[in-house]
């Protein structure tokens, strides 16, 4: 599946394991062309659920199914559903810990076309200060298959958090991810590259052009945001002395934040940020072209890493 | 329709009183509360887990039970006092209100305290809700009800509007919704704030079907109940008309008392009033 956009690779997988789990309801805001739960829609028309353009409605409605006893996935665009509708995931999903699975498309740069006002990069440092939730990023199309089952058995309350195009292929399908577990995706001991979402795939290039430079990257995965695995972190402080972190989300409060405070609080190291600075993003005429334009190039990264590096010998 | 008894009524009225004495106290003892709208709900409450509703107390996780929903999160006492009354925790937890070590929060908190269904407090949530509640049980191919009490303020919020849509498109006519249309919030009156009439007729409009009765009175309250379940193709919204602090005439009709706590003259007066009404207030 990794020719086809992450919405693809989640809409036939999602249609696929409501075969598997009969207890899984899908609900969307008009968006269902776009997040591609459609193909769910028609397989399980009576297990689906269109609200209409009403993300605050659409994420309470799905509360209500889930204290009947059904695990909702909540589909919208990741900038509606997390800000939107963030009183809602606030007060009825994470305080009242209700097993929702919410579901945010579109995040980051991703929806290059629409701009800025569509452009995602602050949803996962919202979705992080909430107490009792668990906050996802894959990285592709197979982790995304890989996920569904994992997140849809979890009980509680969960943020699982996509983009609208192809992300650099990483994983292979099969292999069933742990919540809080990061993945080690490449050793290195000079300097440690952490990443997530459609940051990964350009991670482990840069570790590939670093090794070029002779300079040996790891390239540590962390999926999964909240609970943190501050173990592997402190690991890789550890073993490489600098570290690198790649995000598609504004530097503050995602994987860079989360990172930073990891490192300040147990293992101080020093630490370079690629992410989005503190800016809007713009429209574009591709993802990847606005993700470059926006700071996220595999050159950022390695540059990030040399600056890690000369911090680390000073 | 299941006829109520004149003596039944009175019953009723009593628990209602009862409520209103209790979650006056409660407020006054923990010094903090809403007592307006406590008081304008009594009647509600009291008919609905104390005559309508099919629950179980001792199984408060019952799959069959009739689900409440307090939207106006904000009456928490009284709906504290009848769970408390009808035994999902001991009485003595009520007078522990608002200490660090007690189940019971400001708002209802559906983790930490038995026999609530949902955690509220910010307004407009119920009712989406709900809506959600009464679709599992059609999917689950349950026969029980979800009330939703809600309050007239909340009505300014556009999340009810967007679940009025969503129960009328999918004919949720086990949903009934109850409106305790005391006309008074926080800052003043409900028609000076922003209006909200023609209130039966946008619910109407939204293809909901309405009824309108004298929330005080318990058997208008309990007949609304069942008729609503005679419509078999819309929910249904009860616009209960209601008076704020209904019981102690201080309060009454009043926006002060919507979140005020009485010093301890004005409790005395308000037990005196509430105690000398007997039954019917």
């Amino acid at each position: 599946m990794s020719d086809m956009p992450q919405r693809e690779a989640y809409g036939r997988a999602l249609a696929d394991y409501g075969d598997v789990n009969k207890k899984v309801v899908v609900l969307d805001a008009d968006t269902s062309s776009s997040t591609l739960t459609h193909f769910f829609a028609s397989r399980f028309p009576d297990r689906f659920f269109n609200v209409g353009i009403a993300e605050p409605c659409l994420v309470d409605f799905g509360v209500g199914l889930s204290l009947g006893g059904f695990i909702p996935f909540v589909n919208a665009f990741a900038a509606f559903l997390s800000l939107r509708a963030v009183e809602q995931v606030r007060t009825c999903v994470a305080y009242a810990e209700t097993n929702v699975k919410l579901v945010g498309h579109y995040a980051g740069v991703s929806d290059f076309k629409d701009g800025p006002t569509h452009n995602c990069v602050m949803d996962l440092a919202v979705m992080r200060a909430m107490p009792k939730m668990t906050v996802i990023v894959p990285a592709d199309n197979n982790e995304i298959i890989n996920w569904l089952p994992v997140i849809a058995e979890h009980n509680g309350p969960l943020y699982f958090r996509m983009s609208r195009d192809k992300s650099l292929p990483v994983h292979t399908e099969g292999v069933k991810p742990e919540i809080g577990k990061g993945i080690w995706v490449r050793e290195g001991n000079d300097v440690t590259l952490i990443a997530n979402g459609a940051m990964l795939g350009r991670a482990v290039q840069a570790a590939e052009l670093l090794a070029e430079r002779k300079i040996s990257a790891g390239v540590l995965e962390i999926h999964t945001l909240k609970p943190l695995d501050v173990e592997a972190i402190c690991l890789a402080a550890a073993q490489s002395g600098a570290i690198v972190t790649a995000e598609e989300h504004t530097i503050i409060g995602g994987l860079g934040g989360a990172v930073a405070e990891t490192l300040a609080v147990n293992c101080p190291v020093p630490l370079e940020r690629v992410g989005i600075a503190d800016r809007f993003p713009l429209t574009s005429k591709s993802a990847d072209l606005l993700m470059d334009h926006m700071g996220l190039r595999v050159l950022d990264i390695v540059a990030a890493a040399e600056k890690a590096l000369r911090r680390k010998e000073r | 329709m299941n006829y109520l008894s004149e003596a039944r009524i009175l019953e009723l009225e009593e628990i209602a009183r009862q409520i209103r004495v209790e979650s006056i106290r409660m407020i006054y003892r923990r010094g903090s509360g809403h007592p307006g709208g406590a008081l304008s709900a009594a009647e509600i409450i009291a008919v609905l887990f104390f005559d309508k509703m099919r629950h179980n107390p001792a199984n408060p996780l019952w799959e069959d039970r009739d689900r409440f929903f307090l939207s106006k999160g904000h009456a928490s006492a009284a709906l504290y006092v009848a769970l408390a009354k009808t035994g999902y925790f001991p009485a003595e937890d009520l007078w522990n209100w608002g200490e660090l070590n007690c189940h019971l929060q400001g708002h209802p908190d559906r983790v930490k305290t038995p026999g609530v269904e949902m955690s509220a407090g910010p307004l407009g949530h119920g009712l989406a809700v709900g809506a959600g509640v009464a679709m599992a049980a059609r999917l689950n191919k349950k026969r029980c009800r979800t009330y939703v009490l809600l309050g007239d303020g909340e009505m300014q919020a556009g999340i009810i509007w967007e679940a009025a849509n969503v129960a009328s498109k999918y004919h949720l006519s086990n949903l009934t919704a109850i409106l305790d249309y005391n006309d008074v919030q926080l800052d003043g009156s409900v028609h000076d704030i922003m209006p909200l009439e023609p209130l039966a007729d946008k619910w109407r409009a939204f293809n909901w079907n309405v009824i309108e009765i004298n929330g005080h009175k318990i058997r208008q309250v309990r007949d609304a109940l069942d008729l609503a379940e005679e419509v078999h193709s819309l929910p249904t919204i009860i616009i209960a008309h209601t008076t704020k602090g209904k019981g102690v005439s201080y309060m009454e009709n009043s926006s002060k008392w919507h979140g005020a706590v009485p010093t301890a003259e004005q409790l005395e007066i308000a037990m005196r009033e509430l105690n000398e009404a007997g039954g019917g207030i």
